[in-house]
C-alpha cells in the first residue's frame, strides 16, 4: 500500500488495527473523537470490538479487563479524560498488563480549551495517577511519525506488561498528513498463558491465574514495587528514542522540544542558521525514558552557551532537561499553552535574549 | 456408599478470613456449586470488588481479576467483549456497587452485557469498617450515622435491584438471601439460572443478596439473621423482578 492523505487521529485508528489490535473502547473528547467514529465503522469491518464506553473512568476498567484476559487493546482520549483514566492506569500499571494509551493533548487546567497543548507532560512522564508506576511515552511530531509509534507501542507494552502512552497534541490528532503503514511494524500478540485471566481451558492448564494489585503484606508490596523499577530500569537502558538537527554544527544554543513544536523549531533553527546563528535540536521521541544522557553530553559542546526547553506548556520538560544537564549549562523555559503554537519568529526572538 | 458431601472443585480450601456469621462463606460456595454443575470452571473468570471480598479469589480455583473501587461490571465488560466464550460474574457489596460503582452497574446492565452480578447488600461498609451505605436502613446506626441513617439528610436506602429492573434491557433481575436453609436453595436456584442464562448468551443477569454483617451491626451472628428479616427483608422484597421470559 502506498501513501494516503489521512487525519492524524483516523491514521492512528487504523495504525492500530494494523499493528495487530483488533480492540478498542472509547469515550469521545475532543480533539480525539474522530478516533472513535473511525474506528466504529472500521473496527466491525475488520472482525474486531469497538464499544463506546460510558466514561473514561470505565473505559480505562474496560481496557484493564480485556488487557488482563489478554487481548491487544487500545484506547484514545484528551487530556480532562486522561485525568479521568490515571485512576485505571495506576492499577493496568501494578497489576503489569500491557495496553496502549493514546493522549491527543488540549490545553489544561481544568476545562482548558480544545486547541493543541503539551501541558500533560507531568501526568504522563511522572505517574498521573497514584504510586510508583511509570509508562513508556512515546511524542510523534507528524501524522506518520504517529502511526509507527502506536504500530510500535502494542509489542513494547507486551514486552514490559506495561501501559504505553501516544502522547501527542491536538495538531497531531487533527491535521491531515501523507502516511503509509509499513508492513514489518504488523506483529503477532505475545503468549500470555503465564499471567492472564484468560481461561484456564484456554492455555490447557490446572494453574489459575490472578491478576491482582492488593499486596497487603509490606515485603510483599515493596517486592511488586521493586519488580516495577526494574522494568523502568531497562526501559531507561534500553529504550530512549531521539533524533537530532544541526548537531554537527557548533551550535551555541540547544533547543530541546518534541512532538508539533520541534517541528516550528526546525523552521525557526534553518532562518537563524541563515542569520549565522547556528542552533542544535534534540527532539526526545520518548518523554520517558528520557534522553537524559543525549541532553547532557549535547550541551557539553564548546560552542554551547545555552540550552532551551521549547514546549507548549508553562514549563515542565524544562524540569528533565535541568536535571539532565545538573546545572553544566544555562536553561531555560518558553513556550505558550493557551492553544497558539508559537511561531518560528516567536522562538527566533527568544533565542536571540539567550547570546 | 460413596460421600454425599464435599467441598467443590471450583472452592479452595484456603482459611475464612470473614467474620463468625458473615454471609460471604455460604455465597461464596453457592457460587461454587453451581460452577462444578454447570461445568464452567475451565472457562471461568470472576473480579473481584474493593471490600471484604476483596479476597474473594483466595477462595476459589479459577482464573480471578481483582477491580478498583465500582469498577468491576467495567472490567467484566472488558473481558466478556473481548472473549464473549469466557463465563464472567463480577462479585460486589453494596458500597461498591451501589455508591461508587453506581454508574459503572447501571450502563453494563443497560448495554446487556452478557455477564453475571452476584450483589452482596448488607447495608454497610464492612472492609473500612461500618460506614454507612447506600443500602442502609433508615434509622440504622453505622460509624458515620451515629445517630441513625436520617432519611431527610440522606435520603431512602437505594433498592438496586428494582432499579435495574426499571431498565429495558437487562434480562434477569432476582433478589434473594441467605438467611436460612430454605432461602439459601432459592439463592442457589437463582444464581445457577444467572449463569445459565449467561452460559445459553442470552441475558445480563443480576442476583442480589441480602446478607448480613454481625460485626459492623453489632451483633451476634443469631441477632444478624432476626435483625435480617425483620428490618431488611419487608424493604428489600424477595423474588424475580424480571426473567428473560417477562423481557422477550
Amino acid at each position: 500500500m502506498g501513501k494516503v492523505l489521512m487525519k492524524g487521529n483516523e491514521a492512528i485508528g487504523e495504525a492500530a488495527i494494523r499493528a495487530g489490535c483488533l480492540n478498542y473502547f472509547a469515550y469521545p473528547i475532543t480533539p480525539q473523537s474522530e478516533v472513535a467514529e473511525y474506528l466504529s465503522r472500521r473496527l466491525p469491518e475488520a472482525g474486531g470490538v469497538f464499544l463506546q464506553g460510558e466514561s473514561e473512568v470505565a473505559v480505562s476498567y474496560m481496557i484493564f479487563g480485556a488487557a488482563a484476559a489478554g487481548a491487544r487493546i487500545f484506547t484514545t482520549s484528551s487530556s480532562p479524560g486522561i485525568s479521568l483514566m490515571c485512576e485505571g492506569i495506576s492499577y493496568i500499571a501494578a497489576a503489569q498488563c500491557p495496553a496502549v494509551f493514546v493522549n491527543i493533548m488540549r490545553g489544561g487546567p481544568g476545562l482548558g480549551g480544545i486547541l493543541p497543548s503539551q501541558a500533560d507532560y507531568f501526568q504522563a512522564t511522572k505517574g498521573g495517577g497514584h504510586g510508583d508506576y511509570r509508562m513508556l511515552v512515546m511524542a510523534p511530531a507528524s501524522v506518520q511519525e504517529a502511526v509507527e509509534m502506536v504500530m510500535t507501542a502494542f509489542p513494547l507494552a507486551e514486552k514490559y506488561r506495561n501501559p504505553v502512552m501516544i502522547l501527542g497534541d491536538g495538531l497531531i490528532g487533527q491535521m491531515m498528513e501523507p502516511v503509509e503503514f509499513p508492513d514489518d511494524l504488523r506483529s503477532e500478540p505475545s503468549n500470555k498463558d503465564d499471567w492472564a485471566t484468560n481461561g484456564m481451558d484456554t492455555r490447557r492448564s490446572d494453574k489459575r491465574n490472578l491478576v491482582k494489585s492488593l499486596f497487603l503484606d509490606p515485603d510483599q508490596l515493596n517486592r511488586n514495587n521493586l519488580a516495577l523499577k526494574a522494568k523502568y530500569d531497562r526501559m531507561n537502558r534500553e529504550e530512549v528514542r531521539y533524533e537530532t538537527y544541526h548537531m554537527d554544527l557548533d551550535y551555541r544554543v540547544l533547543i530541546v522540544s518534541y512532538g508539533t513544536m520541534s517541528r516550528v523549531c526546525r523552521t525557526a533553527i534553518d532562518n537563524l542558521a541563515e542569520e549565522g546563528i547556528d542552533v542544535g535540536m534534540i527532539r526526545p521521541q520518548t518523554l520517558f525514558p528520557f534522553p537524559v544522557q543525549q541532553v547532557h553530553d549535547a550541551a557539553q559542546k564548546q560552542s554551547c552557551v545555552h540550552v532551551a526547553s521549547i514546549e507548549m506548556s508553562m514549563g515542565q520538560m524544562v524540569e528533565d532537561v535541568q536535571r539532565a544537564l545538573q546545572g553544566v549549562k544555562p536553561v531555560s523555559w518558553y513556550g505558550k499553552c493557551g492553544g497558539d503554537v508559537p511561531t518560528p519568529e516567536e522562538i527566533m526572538e527568544f533565542v536571540r535574549t539567550l547570546l | 456408599m460413596g460421600k454425599t458431601f464435599q467441598r467443590p472443585e471450583a472452592l479452595s480450601d484456603a482459611v475464612t478470613h470473614y467474620c463468625p456469621g458473615c454471609t460471604h462463606g455460604i455465597i461464596h460456595r453457592l457460587i461454587a456449586e453451581v460452577i462444578d454443575e454447570l461445568g464452567i470452571r475451565g472457562r471461568t473468570v470472576g473480579v473481584a470488588p474493593v471490600g471484604c471480598a476483596v479476597l474473594a479469589y483466595n477462595y476459589f480455583t479459577f482464573d480471578f481479576q481483582e477491580a478498583a473501587h465500582g469498577r468491576a461490571p467495567a472490567m467484566a465488560t472488558g473481558i466478556k467483549r473481548v472473549r464473549p466464550d469466557l463465563m464472567v460474574f463480577t462479585y460486589q457489596g453494596d458500597g461498591d456497587l451501589a455508591s461508587i460503582g453506581m454508574g459503572e452497574i447501571v450502563h453494563a446492565a443497560n448495554r446487556g452485557e452478557k455477564f453475571t452480578t452476584i450483589f452482596v447488600n448488607n447495608a454497610v461498609y464492612g472492609m473500612t469498617g461500618g460506614q454507612m451505605a447506600p443500602t442502609t436502613m433508615p434509622n440504622q446506626r453505622t460509624t458515620t450515622s451515629p445517630f441513625g441513617r436520617r432519611v431527610d439528610e440522606v435520603g431512602m436506602p437505594i433498592k438496586v435491584a428494582e432499579l435495574l429492573a426499571a431498565l429495558q434491557t437487562p434480562g434477569y433481575i432476582v433478589r434473594q438471601t441467605v438467611i436460612s436453609p430454605k432461602y439459601i436453595k432459592r439463592a442457589k436456584r437463582a444464581i445457577k439460572q444467572a449463569f445459565t442464562y449467561q452460559k445459553e448468551g442470552r441475558c445480563y443477569s443480576f442476583v442480589e443478596v441480602v446478607s448480613t454483617c454481625p460485626t459492623n451491626w453489632g451483633m451476634t451472628p443469631m441477632e444478624a439473621i432476626q435483625w435480617t428479616q425483620d428490618t431488611m427483608l419487608p424493604y428489600y422484597e424477595l423474588g424475580e423482578l424480571k426473567t428473560p421470559e417477562t423481557t422477550d
